[in-house]
This record gives structure tokens, C-alpha cells and sequence, in this order.
């Protein structure tokens, strides 16, 4: 049903750290390898060793190039898989029903059996996050690893989503974004996480946590410069300065 | 937009066939008959083609009757009621008239009505989208509608009030698109709302894959600037200025048949520019718009 | 509303195996998941002590490495001219018993023909005991090429060094300071550092020309000069001594600068070591005034130490230092130009040193003993890290750069004690407790002992008795006195030329040498099919070993294929390159967890094979094959009594490190997750080189045999035996055209040069460019992975932004790209974040057409390219009718990153430039389907 529920029980999500992460696309193999053997259909390649591969992938990791006035320029490293929105639109656009908001958790998914491959959800996603499979004929996207977070053929320790798992640089968190005393959502308020796009109207819940100040020698420069107070600017000097000093071990 | 030919031929053959469909059914004056067979036929044979064309596009076509399902908040649902509705009233309408000559009055204007339902909610499905700020206006159901209406008083021979439409839609379309080139700006998404990176000049540098994917194929399509302006003069003149100044000529069965194929052409044009040119916000995310 | 009812709780596999991942040399541990007997998932192994259950995007995608349609299927034999890849398949009989009708010849007559090298294997101990078995001084592994730099800096002045041999205290450190590294072997343990370093809000600055990865994420970029980074240190070592902010009790107690030194100039022992009769190095005592070794028990040794003996005036190795760094040629203002960094900024960043190492500094509250018995209460940290990899060592001046970093490090205590580096057990060991080289060969012999190992003087030279090189690759000559690694990338010229002498047999493992790993990829190409007046190969015969079909493969006559990791065992051992951690030492295996389904056989074991046929000493005993295949070998195998290559569940499964072998080894790895960890007590945590209770773990663990305290050699000593050699002292003197090298290289103490003055090329050839690893990728193979090809399917090069504006370009535009050596044409991308007279690409993306079963219009072959083209092996000629070696004169490690190129705006094109002709496969060509 496309519906929205007006309200989720919980609201899970990932909070993701654009000052930690290094951009190493681990947390994107793994989620193709996760959800080729589970959730629906198997992600899809075509051409894999042709001219021109392209699959299904649910996270892919961008970078961006930051050039401020005043300080060398920066790269920002920036995966982005589905924010499963409070206000969904690719939900409410599906003819289907296929698509849906979980009322438990909100976790928005598409159930593959249903859905008719129109293609209109990712349409209505501002955020690229649906993409269609051309093998299976079907829409896929992030399912925030729906079978993993509550499987109890999974060790208590592993039911978190396959790509929080793995991130070897720890900057991806998951957690319930409607609680304020979850941990991903003391993240989001120490840190001032943010949302994308928010004129969208999406209400995502996923949150980026921004990337610390940067090249800020020069303010501490003069905070510092006691430290090289110089006890020597010779050889002989500082021979004589490590006799001194060696006395008074 | 990738402008897919299955849904350019959607857009174009339904909004035709629903446009002629909808001036049988507020003709006072209805043929019948042979002659309402044909028109019907045309009709009901235009929009259909068009849904057909539309499935074409779906991953799993065998699956298209769920699509009735949504109605209360899906624009593609309802647009699939709609026309569901209006081909089923208008066959009937038109069989009665066909077969008994019979004017069932409030079908056909009830079926009109649900001819304009259909186009709109065609429209809709477009206008809605947030994420296309050159559809997510008003004048997005406006034009498909009056282009509905343009094509289908051409085709049922509705010459003097043609001439007009066809003006008319030609002003609107150059409006539409001297708008819509200003929209994405004013929908206020940036690289900058979508990264949410402060602090200078965002570029895009490496994107996540080195070759293209679904979201690049589907939403990234980029059409040369110049190339674009070029297709806005064919458009126009196929959609509008030739076709009116075909009627305006001597009146002849020749020349109004030609005003009918330079307009459809004209309105193919124009919906491969309404996909092709449309940007969709994810592109930000490639630095590409 | 009802929403659908979810299965949430699936299953997940059949059955999980745990192994050791090899999609690089990380060596993480993986859950393989099995689902109907093939393998569908694989994740970090939680428990394993390098990644800690993550996994990169190399590790998840092994699943498509695993199933590549490029995997070889059977032994082939070449059938058409070498190169033509024309190739039949033959049965392992068959191919084995070629090999063998090849090699016993050479056995019997001059083992030396028989040149066995290896690439990223990770079975050294292994196949240098076999080649030390065949007889051949012609073996080496890849570090030659790689970062031999590093690891002989390392080794020479602290007993070891970064990457398998120490790491970050990433738990303590506040301060981490990452010297031009975009990815290094350590990969997770990198990642997961930074990012514990991050959530503790710890401070990371990159030295990088290029800002990505892990140089992105630190709070402060150096944007470096290429090959300036041993200034830039010095130039902190500057200022840190005139600020008087160093470790005095630190550099007194566990490091040389106590020392006393020769100070006669001109003299045989000039610049040596003042020693006792014991030849143990002298300090002075500050309790007693008077001369005492280095290691007497309860001395406190006198920094300022200075004596005047036999009229011979004997300073500390402190006064050295003091008197070499303090001079003007450092300060921050001198040397600002050159490194491209601000002087206010190189002041700031050793001021924020000084304040982290000496104010920040902490105290655990964990006593321990030093080796002069003295007992300490607590351990005092310096929460200042390095680590440093490729950036630094990849060129010609590496070396003595890689040291200036210790020195700085070493000036700061700030190894091995908290919040410093810390070492990876079997490290620390110094140089000199590693063998010397060995390069003896005799017919139907073995060798008269290892390959490799760390000279201490010209001594210990591979040279024969006219001073000619005695190995191929002329490790251990005076052009290279410490290639302790070797120098692989000679091997083929070097043959090709008949220079030291002519090999009839190469035999290559896991190597790419013919396209990526090689200098001068094309004329390395030619070289492998040149042929003699009469037609003769000139390197006559060519064994390879790849599993793939890469580029190599087409050179080869013989190819025995290898299985995949998920196939075949493995092992990680503590006699090689171990997966330690600075707390536990570590050793791992990989085992089948799936079997073959082609014709193809674990290399190891082929190796076992061959020296069972060959009646290889070590291997066969009265005639009697010792070991069946690997897997025997690596429960059986003793390289001293009760020492074999794993160190768990030794004896009865009861004994660790030291115990008669156990059968039952390998079951009880594999039971334990595919490795086994030694945990490291408390006390001996940290000061490991000194700390007796770490001196008695590591004698229990079998890394020797008696516990041996040293000193970390601010001065080395080895060094300046060499300079002696060449200032004319000594029997061992270096050739006439080498003696001003060696005389001015082999500083004891770090210097750095500027190695644009060796290629006198800065004006013509103005840009410097480099490499970078994509963190997603590993070297040529990750290429014919379906998963890892969409995101790193070509390479542009990367420009600054003031190049592109000079040379007109934009994104997408091609550029032809010129060096001394020749010209590539590829396609450019602009980026900001990079030094300005910089350029740069992915390493290894570029492949040949029709290799590794991708299609010839594959963008890696039409788009892609490779750096390698435009780096010679040997510099330009600089008109003294010499061809000097693009390497560092001390290693012989290759400089890659030395390489200067002019840009010049080229029309569109279609195709990168050189397009080297398409191979033919030796494997069908992929299905259009993933498998
Ligand atoms: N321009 C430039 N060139 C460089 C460098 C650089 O920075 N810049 N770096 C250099 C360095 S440090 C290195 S280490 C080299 C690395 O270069 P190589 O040592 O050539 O490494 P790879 O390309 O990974 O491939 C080695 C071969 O191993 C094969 N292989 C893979 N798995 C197996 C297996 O399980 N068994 C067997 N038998 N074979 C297998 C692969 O198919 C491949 O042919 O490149 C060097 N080249
Ligand atoms: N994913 C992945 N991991 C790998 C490999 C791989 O192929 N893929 N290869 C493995 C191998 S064989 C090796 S040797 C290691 C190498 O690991 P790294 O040492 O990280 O190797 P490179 O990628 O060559 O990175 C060299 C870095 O040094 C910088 N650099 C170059 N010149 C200078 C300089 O003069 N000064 C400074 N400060 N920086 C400089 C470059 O910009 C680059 O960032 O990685 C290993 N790990
Ligand atoms: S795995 Fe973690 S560090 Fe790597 S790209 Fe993903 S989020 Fe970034
Ligand atoms: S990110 Fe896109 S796909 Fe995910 S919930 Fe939001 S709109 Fe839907
Ligand atoms: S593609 Fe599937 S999920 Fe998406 S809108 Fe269409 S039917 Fe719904
Ligand atoms: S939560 Fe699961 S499905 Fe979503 S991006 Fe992560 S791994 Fe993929
Ligand atoms: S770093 Fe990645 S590829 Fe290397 S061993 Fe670990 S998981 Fe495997
Ligand atoms: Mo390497």
C-alpha cells in the first residue's frame, strides 16, 4: 500500500560520517554481496567483462572536491544509499503497492513480487537511491539489510546492516533515529548531523555528519609557537644546553 | 529524463487518441455509423496503442493489472482508472452510436470527462515529481491537455476551432519551455542542498563508477544546448505554425491529413525535449544537470 | 493497512568456513559462507586479529575474484613463438616432468641458470628454503621494487619498521602524522585506526602531493613537493633540537647517541664505533665518569659523552647529531622553497610535536624491567605516531629519507613507547641479528645459506673474488650494497643482457612483470621474445605460475596454474611476514574451503612436487620425499628443532611457539578461525627491545634463541663502513665510477638529496607524477573482478588546477604526456586538492586487450593506461657514457615516483596511447552472464 503510515514505531536509519570516511567503497561490495544471495532478487550485472559493465548496486560512494576562499581545497568522500524517508515520495508515487514504509521501524522497501518495474519510484527518489534491476525487471534498493537486523540465525553482534558491519573506518552507524537517546541520534546532535536536500520535503532519515574544520594551522600557529622556544640556535649552544639540562636529571 | 521512445510514443498516441475521443463525446452532433466507427476505432486504437506503449516500458509487463491498485495515492494508478474509465465509456458511447446510432448524451459527456481525466492524470504523474522541477508545475497538466485537445480537434476535423487551439498551444509551449529553463534554479536544490557541504565551490570528482548505471541511463540524460534550441524550432513549427498554416490554405483532405502528421510529429518532438531536456535532481549528485 | 508479512529471519548459509583473505596482502580473516557446496557471501572474521570482522571492497567482492572467467584451467605449454599466446594444455605430469628435464640439468652443472623470483606471494620462507635447496643465488621476492626502502631504513636503525613490522598505538596516540601513504598492505588496520582516531577526536596529518583517502580525511593536508620529504623532516629535527624539545632520557638509555665515535678524519676507522675487546660499543657512564659498553648493567650512558683516547678523539654520536641538524641548510626558512610548504607552517607542526610528544605526554601505570636490570615504575608515552609507506621510499633519495623519519620519531621517544609506533613480533629484531647475505653456488649443492640479509660492511657483499656481482639482479653489488630485498625488476634486463651472466631458466610466481610490475613495460616485452643471432630465446626458457590470465602469461613456455585462495593452502607464518599485531604475535592459513573444478594445483605443493623429483635437500631425506604437498610441509617442516612455520598447537596441541611438530595443526587452526594469536604479557607491551620480559616472550616464541637488547642506530654504523670503502679504505672498495656515490650516499647519519640533481631533468620535464592505489583494487588483478571493474573501470590522470588552465585542457580532454624515456596520450580530469606541479593516476588499472578474459574494447584497454611506460629502469644518460639506475644507490629500490613529464593538450582520441597489440587468450573468452 502506498500510502504513508502516519506514524513508525521507530524510525531505524544510518548515520554517516563524511569527516571519517575515506571512501574505500567497502561498505559498497558488501552490500552487492549481501544482497545478491538475499533479499529478492539477486543484484544483476550486465556486460560484467564486456565494453561496458554496469549493475545494480543499493550504496555508492561519491567524492566531491571542496574549494574554499581561503585554504586548499578538500575531498569529501560520499556514500549514499536509501535515507528511508519519513515523508517517502517514491512510496506514495508506486501504482503498485509494490513500494511501502514499514509501520514498525520504518524502513521503506519494495516488495519485489508486487512491484511492475515502472520505474516511477526511483523517479521520485531526488536522492538516486532506487535502481532497477534489468535482469529480474524490478526495483531495488537499500532495505536497510531488513534481513539481517532482526535474523536470529545471525549472531546477536551481526544483525546490523552488512555495510555498517564492514566499514573497516567505523563511519557509518545504525541505530533509531526517532529515539533522541539512541546513539546515532546523540551523534546527530554533537555533531550536527544534517539532511540532504531537506527543500525536498523527504524528511530522510538517515543523517550525514559533517566533515570536522580543516587546515587550521595558522589559528593555532601562535598558540604554539612557545613550544620551539629555541634553547639553542647552534651547535655549540645546544651542546652546552644538554650539558645543563643533563645536570639536572 | 532519458527520453524513452516507449514513453514518448505514450504521451503522444493517448493524449491524440484521448483529445479525439473527448471532442466525440461533447459533439452535440456525433457521427455515426461507418463514419463513427472510424473515428472511435482511431480513438480508442490511439490511446490503447499508447498504454500498450507505456507497458512496453515496464520491467514486468505481465504484472501491468496491478497498477490498478493505488488509486488513492498513486497519479499512475489513477491515470490507469482513468483510462481504463474513459476507453470503456467511450467504446460504449461509440458502439451505441455505431451499432444502434444511438447519442447516449451523458455518456459521452461523461466520457469526455474522463478523456480529460485521463490526460491528466498522465500529466500528473509527471507534475508531482519534486524531483523534475521543469514538470513540477501547473502548466505541466495545462499543456498536456491543451495539446490533447489541439491534436484531437485536428483529427476529428474541427478545423475553426483547430486553428486556434493551435496558436494557442504553440504560445503556451514556447512559455512552458522559456519557464521551465528557469525552474531547476528556482526549486532552490544544489549540489550544495544535496551534499550538504558548506564552506566553498562544490565539484563533483570521482564518481562512484567509471561506467554508466541505471540512474545515469534513466535520469542523466544531457542534450547539447544548441541541438535543444534547433529541436524547439522543428517542434514548434511541426506542432503549431505548419499545421495552421496548412488549414488556413484552401480547404482539402490533403493538406488537413499533412497538418495531422506535422502536428503528431511536432508533439513527438516536443515530449522527446519534455524527457530529454527535464533534469532530474540525482544528476547534482554526478555534477551533472 | 496490512503490509506484507517478511521473512525476517532467513537463512543465512549453509555453512560458514573461516580462511584468510587474499585479495591483497592485508591477510584479513573471512567468514566464507557456502550455500549447495559454492561459496555465496563472504565477511570479516569478528575474531581475527587484523580486521576485527570488516572487510574492504577487495575482500567482499573475492566471490567474483573466485569465479572469474579469467582463472587458468590446466598446465599449458606454449606452442607458437613465445608472446604469440599460443598455447596447448597438457596433463601435470607431463608438465612437471618438462620442468624437471629443464631444471636438473641446470642443478648438476650451474645451479646459478635457474633465476626463481617472486611477486605477492606470501610464501617467502617457503620458496627461498626451495631455492637455497636447488642452489641457485637467484631468488627474491618483489620488495626490491616495492618499498625495500622502508623496510631496510627500518630495519638498519630500529630493528624495524613500518607496515608488517610496527604500526600506530592507534589506542593511545594523539597525534598522527601519515607520510605518503594511500593505502599501504596495512589497509583495514589503517582504516580502523583512523577512524578509532577520529572518534577520540585525535589530530591526523596527512604529507601527501595528492589529497584523497586517507590524506582527505586528515584535519591538515601537506601538500608536499614530491621527493622533498627528508628536508622537510630534517628541517623539523631542526627545530625540535633547537628548542631543546627531545627524549634525553629516551635517546640515553635506548639508542646510540650515547656512543662514542672515531673523530680522526682521514683515518681506516674514522666515523667507527669506539668498542671494547668484545667489540661492544662504548658510552660513557654518568655515574662513574668512565667508559663502560653499551649494555653494562646498571651504567646510565652519557649523552654528551667525549674522550680522548691514543690522541684520537672519540665525540658521542649526540655531538654528531647536534652538529649536522642545528646548521642553517635546516631551518624552516631554507628549506621551505624546496618542500613547497609555508615556513610559519613547518614551525607550527613541530611546535605541535613538541606540545604532544612532551605536554601531552601520558603514564601507564605498568612497571617493567630494562635490560641493564634496571626497574622502571611506569611507561611513558609520547603521543605522537608515524607511519609512512611507498611515498617516501619509492625514491631515489628513500632510504635515507625512510631514516630521517626514524631519527625524527627516535629525537621524540616515540617508538615503542605508548601512543608511539609499536612493533609487530617477530620485530624488533636489528640488522644485525638477521643473516648476511649468501650467494655461493655449486653444482648439485645447495646454497651455502639464505639469499637475503642485511650486509654490515662491504664484507658482505654478493660479489665474487673480481668484485663481480655474483646474483643476477646484482643485489649486493656496490651499485646497491643493501638491496636487502633484492631487485626484481633487473631480473629480466639484466638476463636479457647476459649481464653479470647469461640464466637459461626464469622461473616467475605470482608476478606481473610483464606489464604493471615492470619499468619500461614495452622494451620489458620485447626482452622476453628477444632472440639470439641464431635465433635462440635469449633468456632461453620462462616457468610461470599465475592463476590468472594476465599479461605475464603470454611470455611464458611453461605455465603451471595456480589455484584461487579460497583453494589451496596457505601459509602466514612467523619464520615470513606474519599478521602480528603490536600486543600478540599471530600467524594464520588458508585452507581448501572449496575445491578446485579445473585442473589447476596450489603452487606450494607444486613446488613440493618438483623438489621431490629433483631430490631437492630439505625435501627429501635418503632418497624419501619428506612432504607430500604444502599442507605436509607446513605441519612438518622444521627450520630449527621444534621451530616450523606455525607456532600454534605445537607438540601434542599443548605448546606454542616452540614443539615438536603436531599433525593435528592444521585442524586445530582451522577449528580456531584460521589462525591462532599470542597474546603479549602486560609488562612486555611496550620498550620491546629493552624490556626483559618481552626479551624472554619472544625467546619463548621461538624469534630467538637468547634474549638481544640493542640499541636504535641513530648512527649506522654499516653505513659508514661503506663510506669508508669508498673514501679508499678497506679491501672491498667500490668500482671508480661508484666511488663518489658511495662516498656521499652512505651518510651514517640521515641526509637528503635532491634527486633532480641525478636526473638533471626539472626544466624539460617540469611535473612530477606518481601512482596512487585505488583503496578498491588490487594491482592488475582486480581487474577481471565484475564487481570492482564498474568503479574502477579506467584511469584518467589527474591534473591541478593550475596545470589544466596552462595547458587549456578540460575534463575529458587527452593529453599526450612526456618523459625522458617516452610519451603516453590519455584522457585528464582537473582536480583542486593536489599539489600544483603534480599529476597523478590509479596504479594498474590499464590492461592489455585479450587480457584477463575481458573484452578488447574493455575500458581498461581503450581508456586505461599505464605510468609505467614513461619509467625507465635506468636514468637518462647524462653524458659519462654511463647508464645510471633509476633506484636508490643504497637499496637499489626502484624510483618509481622520481618520474618528470612535460603536458602537452592533445586532439579527442579513442584509444590511450601506447596501445600495445591485443594478446591472444589462453582462456575462452567470458561468458556474457556473471557466473
Ligand atoms: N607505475 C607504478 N608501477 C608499479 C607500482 C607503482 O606504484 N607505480 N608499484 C609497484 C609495486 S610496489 C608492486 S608490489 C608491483 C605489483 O605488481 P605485481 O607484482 O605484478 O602484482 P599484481 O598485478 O597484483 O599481479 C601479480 C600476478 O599474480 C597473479 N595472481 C593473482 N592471484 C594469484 C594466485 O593466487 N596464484 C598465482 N600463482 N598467481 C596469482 C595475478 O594474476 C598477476 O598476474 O607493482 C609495481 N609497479
Ligand atoms: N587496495 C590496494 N591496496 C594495496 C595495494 C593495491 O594495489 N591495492 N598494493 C599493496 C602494495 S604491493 C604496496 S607496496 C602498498 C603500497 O602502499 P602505499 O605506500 O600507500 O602506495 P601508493 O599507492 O603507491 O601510495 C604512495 C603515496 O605516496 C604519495 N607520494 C608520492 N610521492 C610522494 C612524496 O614524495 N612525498 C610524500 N609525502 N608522498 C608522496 C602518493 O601520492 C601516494 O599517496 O599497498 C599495498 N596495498
Ligand atoms: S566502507 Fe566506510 S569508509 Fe569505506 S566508503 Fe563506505 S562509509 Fe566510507
Ligand atoms: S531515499 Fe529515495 S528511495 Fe529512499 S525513501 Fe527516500 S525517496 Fe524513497
Ligand atoms: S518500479 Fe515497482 S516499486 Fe517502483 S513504482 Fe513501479 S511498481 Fe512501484
Ligand atoms: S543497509 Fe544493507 S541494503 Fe542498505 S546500503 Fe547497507 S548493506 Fe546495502
Ligand atoms: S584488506 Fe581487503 S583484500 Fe586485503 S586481505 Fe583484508 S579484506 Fe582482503
Ligand atoms: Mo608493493
Amino acid at each position: 500500500m502506498t500510502c504513508l503510515p502516519d506514524k513508525t514505531d521507530r524510525q531505524l536509519g544510518l548515520v554517516i560520517d563524511l569527516d571519517t570516511c575515506v571512501g574505500c567503497h567497502a561498505c559498497v561490495v558488501s552490500c552487492k554481496g549481501w544482497n545478491t544471495e538475499h533479499y529478492g532478487a539477486p543484484l544483476s550485472d550486465q556486460d560484467p567483462y564486456g565494453a561496458d559493465p554496469s549493475g545494480t548496486f543499493l550504496n555508492r560512494v561519491h567524492s566531491y572536491e571542496l574549494r574554499p576562499e581561503d585554504a586548499p581545497a578538500q575531498l569529501v568522500h560520499f556514500p549514499k544509499s536509501c535515507l528511508h524517508c519519513v515523508d517517502a515520495p517514491c512510496v506514495t508515487v508506486c501504482p503498485t503497492g509494490a513500494s511501502y514504509k514499514r509501520t514498525e521501524d520504518g524502513i521503506v522497501l519494495v516488495n519485489e513480487s508486487d512491484c511492475i518495474g515502472c520505474g516511477l519510484c526511483a523517479w521520485a527518489c531526488p536522492y538516486g537511491a532506487r535502481e532497477l534491476d534489468l535482469a529480474a525487471g524490478v526495483m531495488k534498493k537499500c532495505t536497510l539489510c531488513v534481513d539481517r537486523i532482526y535474523n536470529d540465525n545471525l549472531p546477536p553482534q551481526d544483525r546490523t546492516p552488512a555495510c555498517v558491519r564492514t566499514c573497516p573506518a567505523g563511519a557509518r552507524h545504525f541505530g533509531d533515529l526517532s529515539d533522541p537517546a539512541s546513539e546515532v541520534s546523540q551523534l546527530v546532535a554533537e555533531r550536527g548531523g544534517f539532511e540532504l536536500m531537506p527543500e525536498q520535503g523527504t524528511a530522510p532519515a538517515n543523517r550525514y555528519l559533517p566533515p570536522r574544520p580543516k587546515d587550521r594551522w595558522q589559528d593555532d600557529a601562535s598558540v604554539l609557537a612557545p613550544f620551539l622556544e629555541p634553547v639553542a640556535q647552534e651547535p655549540k649552544g645546544f651542546l652546552g644546553w644538554l650539558d645543563r639540562t643533563l645536570e639536572k636529571l | 529524463m532519458y527520453p524513452a521512445p516507449s514513453i514518448i510514443a505514450f504521451t503522444t498516441l493517448s493524449g491524440l487518441g484521448f483529445g479525439l475521443l473527448f471532442w466525440l463525446g461533447v459533439d452535440g452532433t456525433p457521427p455515426t455509423g461507418w463514419v463513427a466507427l472510424v473515428f472511435f476505432a482511431l480513438g480508442l486504437g490511439l490511446a490503447g496503442a499508447g498504454l500498450l506503449a507505456s507497458a512496453a516500458h515496464l520491467g514486468r509487463p505481465e504484472r501491468a493489472l496491478k497498477a490498478f491498485t493505488q488509486w488513492r495515492s498513486s497519479w499512475l494508478s489513477r491515470e490507469a482508472w482513468a483510462a481504463a474509465a474513459a476507453m470503456t465509456l467511450m467504446g460504449v458511447y461509440g458502439a451505441a452510436l455505431v451499432l444502434w446510432q444511438v447519442d447516449l448524451r451523458l455518456l459521452g459527456w461523461l466520457g469526455a470527462l474522463a478523456c480529460g481525466g485521463a490526460v491528466f492524470t498522465t500529466a500528473m504523474i509527471y507534475t508531482q515529481l519534486r524531483t523534475v522541477p521543469r514538470w513540477h508545475h501547473w502548466s505541466t497538466p495545462a499543456l498536456f491537455l491543451l495539446l490533447a485537445l489541439t491534436g484531437g480537434a485536428l483529427l476529428s476535423g474541427r478545423v475553426s476551432v483547430a486553428i486556434p487551439l493551435l496558436m494557442l498551444s504553440g504560445l503556451v509551449q514556447g512559455l512552458v519551455w522559456w519557464d521551465g529553463d528557469r525552474r531547476f534554479a528556482r526549486s532552490g536544490t544544489t549540489m550544495a542542498t544535496a551534499t550538504g557541504l558548506t564552506g566553498g565551490d562544490i565539484r563533483a570528482f570521482e564518481p562512484p563508477h567509471t561506467g554508466d548505471n541505471y540512474l545515469l541511463r534513466e535520469m542523466v540524460y544531457v542534450v547539447g544546448r544548441k541541438h535543444a534550441a534547433k529541436l524547439r524550432v522543428i517542434a514548434i513549427t511541426l506542432m503549431s505554425a505548419l499545421p495552421t498554416a496548412l488549414l488556413l490554405l484552401p480547404f482539402g483532405h490533403v493538406w488537413a491529413a499533412l497538418a495531422v502528421l506535422s502536428h503528431i510529429a511536432g508533439v513527438a518532438t516536443a515530449r522527446w525535449l519534455f524527457f530529454a531536456q527535464a533534469e532530474h535532481v540525482v544528476g547534482l549528485y554526478y555534477g551533472k544537470r | 493497512m496490512s503490509q506484507p508479512d517478511l521473512p525476517l529471519s532467513p537463512p543465512v548459509s549453509d555453512e560458514v568456513r573461516q580462511t584468510t583473505c587474499y585479495m591483497c596482502a592485508c591477510r584479513c580473516g573471512i567468514n566464507v559462507h557456502l550455500r549447495g557446496g559454492t561459496v555465496s557471501y563472504i565477511e570479516g572474521n569478528r575474531h581475527h586479529p587484523v580486521n576485527k570482522g570488516v572487510l574492504c571492497a577487495k575482500g567482499s567482492a573475492g566471490i567474483m575474484q573466485h569465479t572469474a572467467p579469467s582463472r587458468l584451467r590446466a598446465p599449458l605449454r606454449r606452442v607458437g613463438p613465445r608472446g604469440s599466446g599460443e598455447f596447448e594444455e597438457i596433463s601435470w605430469d607431463e608438465a612437471l616432468e618438462t620442468a624437471v628435464s629443464w631444471l636438473k640439468p641446470l642443478r648438476e652443472s650451474a645451479p646459478e641458470k635457474l633465476a626463481f623470483f617472486t611477486g605477492r606471494d606470501q610464501s617467502q620462507s617457503f620458496t627461498s628454503f626451495w631455492a637455497q635447496g636447488f642452489g641457485t643465488p637467484n631468488y627474491a621476492a618483489h620488495g626490491g621494487f616495492c618499498s625495500v626502502n622502508m623496510a631496510a631504513a627500518g630495519i638498519y636503525t630500529m630493528g624495524g619498521a613500518f607496515w608488517e613490522f610496527g604500526a600506530p598505538d592507534w589506542d593511545n596516540t594523539k597525534l598522527f602524522m601519515l607520510f605518503g601513504v594511500a593505502e599501504d598492505h596495512d589497509s583495514n588496520p589503517i582504516k580502523m585506526g583512523l577512524g578509532q582516531l577520529k572518534a577520540r577526536g585525535a589530530k591526523v596529518i596527512g604529507v601527501n602531493p595528492i589529497r584523497t583517502g586517507y590524506n582527505a580525511v586528515a584535519d591538515e593536508w601537506v601538500g608536499i613537493t614530491p621527493g622533498t620529504d627528508g628536508l622537510f623532516i630534517l628541517s623539523l629535527v631542526h627545530c625540535l633540537l633547537s628548542a631543546g624539545r627531545i627524549d634525553l632520557d629516551y635517546l640515553a638509555r635506548y639508542t646510540n647517541a650515547p656512543v662514542l665515535v672515531n673523530g680522526q678524519a682521514g683515518a681506516a676507522d674514522f666515523g667507527l664505533f669506539l668498542r671494547d675487546a668484545d667489540g661492544k660499543p662504548q658510552v660513557i657512564d654518568r655515574h662513574t665518569g668512565k667508559l663502560a659498553a653499551w649494555d653494562a648493567p646498571g651504567i646510565l650512558p652519557d649523552l654528551r659523552g667525549e674522550l680522548v683516547q691514543d690522541g684520537v678523539t672519540h665525540r658521542s654520536v649526540m655531538h654528531q647529531i647536534a652538529q649536522t641538524y642545528l646548521t642553517d641548510a635546516y631551518t624552516p626558512e631554507a628549506v621551505a622553497e624546496r618542500c613547497g610548504i609555508p615556513a610559519a607552517r613547518i614551525r607550527a607542526i613541530a611546535a605541535l610535536l613538541a606540545k604532544t610528544a612532551f605536554e601531552d605526554a601520558i603514564e601507564i601505570d605498568q612497571p617493567w624491567t630494562d635490560f641493564r636490570g634496571e626497574r622502571h615504575a611506569t611507561m611513558t608515552g609520547r603521543p605522537v605516531a608515524f607511519h609512512a609507506m611507498r611515498g617516501i621510499s619509492a625514491h631515489a633519495n628513500g632510504f635515507q629519507t625512510c631514516r630521517a623519519l626514524h631519527l625524527l620519531q627516535i629525537l621524540l621517544g616515540a617508538v615503542e613507547t605508548p601512543g608511539g609506533m609499536r612493533f609487530k613480533p617477530p620485530y624488533p629484531k636489528p640488522a644485525d641479528a638477521h643473516p648476511k647475505p649468501h650467494a655461493k653456488a655449486a653444482p648439485d649443492q645447495p646454497l651455502d645459506g639464505p639469499h637475503l640479509g642485511y650486509p654490515q660492511g662491504p664484507d658482505d657483499l654478493a660479489l665474487d673474488a673480481d668484485g663481480q656481482p655474483l646474483r643476477i639482479d646484482k643485489a649486493f653489488s656496490w651499485e646497491n650494497p643493501l638491496s636487502v630485498h633484492g631487485l626484481m625488476h633487473m631480473v629480466i634486463s639484466n638476463a636479457h643482457a647476459g649481464d653479470p651472466y647469461k640464466i637459461d631458466t626464469l622461473m616467475l610466481y605470482m608476478a606481473n612483470m610483464a606489464w604493471n610490475s615492470s619499468m619500461n613495460t614495452r622494451a620489458v616485452m620485447e626482452m622476453l621474445t628477444d632472440t639470439d643471432a641464431d635465433g635462440a630465446y635469449k633468456i632461453p626458457r620462462i616457468i610461470y605460475s599465475d592463476a590468472y590470465s594476465s599479461e605475464m602469461v603470454t611470455y611464458a613456455d611453461l605455465i603451471l596454474p595456480d589455484t584461487t585462495y579460497l583453494e589451496r593452502h596457505d601459509c602466514i607464518s612467523l619464520l615470513d611476514r606474519p599478521i602480528s599485531e603490536p600486543h600478540a604475535a599471530a600467524d594464520a592459513i588458508r585452507w581448501p574451503v572449496v575445491a578446485p573444478d579445473r585442473d589447476v594445483r596450489g603452487f606450494q605443493s607444486v613446488l613440493v612436487d618438483l623438489a621431490n623429483r629433483l631430490g631437492l635437500p630439505g625435501f627429501v631425506e635418503g632418497g624419501v620425499p619428506l612432504y607430500a604437498d604444502y599442507a605436509e610441509y607446513i605441519t612438518r617442516h622444521q627450520r630449527k628443532p621444534g621451530i616450523g612455520p606455525l607456532a600454534g598447537w605445537r607438540g601434542s596441541g599443548e605448546d606454542t611457539g616452540r614443539g615438536a611438530p603436531n599433525a593435528q595443526q592444521l585442524d586445530r587452526y582451522i577449528a580456531n578461525g584460521g589462525f591462532a594469536t599470542f597474546p603479549i604479557p602486560p609488562e612486555a607491551q611496550f620498550y620491546k627491545p629493552w624490556n626483559r620480559a618481552y626479551q624472554d616472550y619472544a625467546v619463548g616464541m621461538g624469534f630467538y634463541d637468547a634474549p638481544q637488547p640493542y640499541l636504535f642506530q641513530l648512527y649506522a654504523e654499516p653505513l659508514q663502513r661503506f663510506r669508508l670503502a669508498g673514501q679508499g679504505h678497506g679491501p672491498h672498495q667500490p668500482p671508480e665510477h661508484l666511488r663518489a656515490q658511495v662516498a656521499e650516499r652512505f651518510d651514517p647519519l640521515p641526509l637528503w638529496y635532491d634527486t633532480e640533481h641525478d636526473t638533471g631533468q626539472a626544466d624539460e620535464y617540469p611535473v612530477h607524477a606518481l601512482t596512487q592505489r585505488p583503496m578498491a583494487m588490487y594491482h592488475s588483478w582486480g581487474s577481471q573482478n565484475a564487481w570492482l571493474r564498474q568503479i574502477h573501470g579506467q584511469n584518467p590522470l589527474y591534473v591541478p588546477t593550475r596545470l589544466m588552465r596552462a595547458h587549456g585542457l578540460q575534463d575529458g580532454d587527452w593529453a599526450h604526456v612526456t618523459s625522458a624515456h617516452g610519451r603516453i596520450t590519455v584522457p585528464v580530469v582537473e582536480m583542486a586538492a593536489l599539489n600544483d606541479n603534480t599529476v597523478w593516476t590509479w596504479n594498474a588499472i590499464g590492461k592489455r586487450k585479450g587480457a584477463w578474459a575481458l573484452s578488447e574494447d574493455a575500458p581498461e584497454a581503450t581508456k586505461g593506461f599505464l605510468l609505467n611506460n614513461l619509467i625507465h629502469e635506468l636514468l637518462p644518460p647524462k653524458g659519462d657514457g654511463l647508464r645510471w639506475s633509476n633506484s636508490d644507490p643504497i637499496t637499489g629500490q626502484a624510483a618509481w615516483f622520481d618520474l618528470r613529464v612535460r603536458l602537452e593538450k592533445a586532439p579527442p582520441q579513442t584509444q590511450s596511447q601506447p596501445a600495445t597489440p591485443a594478446q591472444s587468450s589462453p582462456v575462452p573468452p567470458a561468458p556474457k552472464a556473471r557466473p
